[in-house]
């Protein structure tokens, strides 16, 4: 009996797969971007399957909206014929041993470790939006200082650089 | 509580499988529609250009973009980030009680006003305008 739960895994992972697949096979490097936002949503899917639904909306917002886009807009910055070297494929060998070598131990690592198999409750949003704010009040406002050095940090990095041009 | 968590989320699911079947049928359609000779097919050179808001395309589809749209990108993704935090806050601002609710209040106005502090830097130094 395969419970719908499993179906529903399947789906999420295959997008991840399917979507990681296409990131490195696809010769377009923009068909590329958006294989990867696949694969972002389908993590965000099996985040979803984990009861971890803050997480999920974390990689939909931030992931498959925020850093794909930053992606996109990266590439439209180059120009098509900056690509050109991109077929020339004279480190195949070296990158079809590099990965291999990992994915064994990757694999190995997840063969080799025994998985927790906890039958948790789901912390809801409720639940975190709580402890965020009552428990976790001090480090959330220094999240915010933070995301202001980097702020800063991205208008004085692109004015400099204006300003070499 | 678990019932009710996929009972949630297999709405959001119902709205996502509609977003995919809608564009995929419309597709489909057309494309049996002009298997059976229903759809007219006789692509111009002016059918198959570019469409972009009704002006005429002057460059290849590929080309430079400004420097600047990508310094409002990064602006983008931090701002996005600020924008994940309202999310467990508005979900769980209902659920508390009055004195706390007021201080959660305070709290978040504190982390919106120092990331506000941020974007008056960026306006003033002229990132969000065009030169």
């Amino acid at each position: 009996m395969i419970s719908i739960d499993l179906i529903l895994f399947f789906i999420a992972s295959s997008l991840v797969v399917g979507g990681g697949f296409l990131v490195v096979t696809v010769k377009n490097i923009v068909y590329a971007a958006f294989a990867l936002l696949v694969a972002m949503l389908g993590t965000a899917g099996i985040f979803l399957l984990a009861f971890a639904d803050f997480l999920a909306l974390v990689q939909i917002l931030i992931y498959g909206g925020a850093v794909v886009v930053v992606i996109l807009f990266a590439l439209m910055l180059t120009r098509l014929e900056d690509f050109k070297g991109l077929t020339d494929n004279s480190q195949k060998p070296l990158a079809v041993l590099v990965s291999l070598t990992v994915l064994t131990i990757m694999l190995y690592a997840i063969v080799a470790t025994a998985m927790p198999t906890s039958q948790g409750d789901a912390i809801s949003m409720i639940d975190l939006g709580v402890s965020l704010f009552q428990d976790w009040a001090i480090p959330f406002e220094v999240a915010s200082l933070v995301l202001l050095v980097a702020l800063i940090g991205a208008v004085v990095l692109v004015r400099q650089d204006e300003e070499g041009r | 509580m678990l019932d009710e968590y996929f009972k949630q989320y297999g709405i959001i699911a119902i709205f996502a499988a509609i977003a995919v079947a809608l564009p995929t049928a419309l597709m489909l359609i057309s494309w049996m529609l002009s298997m059976v000779k229903i759809r007219p097919n006789n692509p111009s050179e002016i059918k198959s250009s570019i469409y972009e808001c009704g002006f005429e395309t002057i460059t290849e589809r590929w080309n430079q973009f400004n420097f600047r749209y990508y310094s409002i990108a990064l602006l983008f993704v931090l701002f996005d980030v600020e924008v994940v935090f309202l999310f467990p806050w508005a979900v769980s601002f209902g659920m508390m009680s009055v004195e706390f609710g007021a201080f959660v209040m305070i709290e978040m106005l504190i982390f919106v006003g120092i990331l506000a502090l941020g974007w008056i830097y960026a306006w003033k130094k002229g990132s969000l305008e065009w030169s």
